[in-house]
């Protein structure tokens, strides 16, 4: 898998806003940021509003995506170019739920929003309509997906990956540290997985590490490359961050992202929880 | 099913959390002593690692929930970076401040 397929550079992005077939979205769950100011022309995406179920917990439906996708003027043939707050959590997540609805061209920009930002490009708060299209998803690639049952069955055998911070994964936080830890499900992570956080995978400014370091940081936490690989954290979008690492940088052909993450985990009734530091790497 | 997007960075805390549970560490980021908005506040554990991240108010402010222990809040912004660290014992308010240039 090579990085020009799935990631573009801000200098690219910057020079490419007016490209004809090219759709920047921008993916945050608190969309002030987009209202504030994006990118020129981008369009925005609500993670909980437009990707969640409004009454289950779970994701719109296929016609649901197609309806999304098409009031927001992207067609199938379309690239679309994710980014978000949050070193692009939302916006891989996005990418990840582009890739279950079967979009071929979909790519993410390095570093998101902070790069951006950083960098001084431009943003603007002009409103962006662009004309409806028939935007048609495909049947949901659940290759890519995990549920519980399979997580449960995934212990001992299978890479689990917890992305989540090293308080978190040893039990002492039950979420992440900008949020309030009063929470309802129990502290600790699923036997037998590894800890390697999120963030060791991006550099300060939220853009990607080489290839290389990718490889010996997976490699030293214990990633056995001949298993699946099933990725975790508290409500899967960290999770899909590294889901992203693993598969499209790293070219690892199992790699599923377990969305119900902690928040499922941890409430389910008679599942083995381990708490503490876990093992170190295994064989 | 509450997301993992950082609420509302504000000098006071959401009615919601309670600061005699929780552990906070709170502060303001400033550039030649005048508060700085948009600057994206990471918080590191006792070993350096990431555990969080936020993005300042328009007055400077920044806002974490932690544990007890020693902690570095460290700034990225056009203006500049800096750091600074904090050791909590327990739970309440713990404020600090970090300068970027």
């Amino acid at each position: 898998m090579s990085r020009e397929n799935v990631l573009v550079s801000a200098a690219w992005a910057e020079e490419n806003l007016n490209t004809p077939g090219v759709v920047f979205v921008e993916v945050d769950e608190d969309t002030s940021a987009y209202d504030a100011g994006h990118i020129p022309g981008a369009v925005k995406i609500d993670w909980k509003q437009d990707l969640q179920d409004p009454v289950r917990r779970d994701f719109v439906d296929r016609d649901g995506f197609s309806k999304l996708l098409s009031e927001r003027g992207i067609g199938n043939d379309d690239t679309v170019i994710l980014y978000g707050g949050n070193n692009n959590w939302f916006a891989a997540y996005a990418y990840w739920y582009f890739k279950l609805y079967g979009h071929e061209n979909v790519k993410l920009l390095d570093g998101g929003r902070k790069k951006w930002e950083l960098d001084g490009r431009p943003l603007d708060k002009e409103e962006v309509n662009r004309p409806a299209t028939q935007y048609q998803a495909k049947e949901p690639d659940t290759s890519i997906r995990a549920f519980r049952d399979e997580v449960v069955d995934a212990i001992g055998k299978k890479n689990l990956v917890d992305v989540r911070s090293p308080d978190e994964f040893v039990g002492k936080l039950l979420a992440p540290a900008h949020l309030p830890q009063e929470q309802a499900q129990r502290a600790g992570h699923i036997p037998s997985a590894i800890n390697v956080p999120w963030s060791k995978a991006a550099n300060e400014d939220g853009t990607f590490r080489s290839d290389d370091e990718l490889r010996e940081i997976y490699g030293e936490a214990g990633l056995d490359g001949s298993k699946p690989t099933i990725a975790y954290c508290r409500i899967g979008e960290r999770s899909s961050h590294t889901w992203f690492v693993l598969r499209e940088l790293l070219g690892h052909s199992d790699v599923k992202n377990y969305d119900g993450s902690w928040t499922e985990y941890g409430s389910l009734v008679g599942v083995p929880v381990e708490v503490g530091p876990g093992k170190e790497a295994r064989a | 099913m509450s997301g993992c997007g950082a609420p509302q960075q504000t000098a006071t805390l959401p009615a919601n959390v309670d600061a005699g549970k929780e552990v906070v560490l709170t502060g303001k980021v400033l550039a030649a002593g005048e508060p700085v908005g948009g600057a994206f506040v990471r918080l590191l554990d006792a070993t350096g690692e990431f555990t969080a991240e936020v993005v300042s108010s328009p007055e400077g402010d920044f806002r974490f929930f932690a544990a007890p222990g020693s902690w570095t809040v460290r700034a990225l912004h056009r203006a500049g970076n800096g750091e600074a660290t904090v050791t909590a014992e327990g739970p309440g308010l713990h404020e600090l401040q970090v300068s970027v240039a």
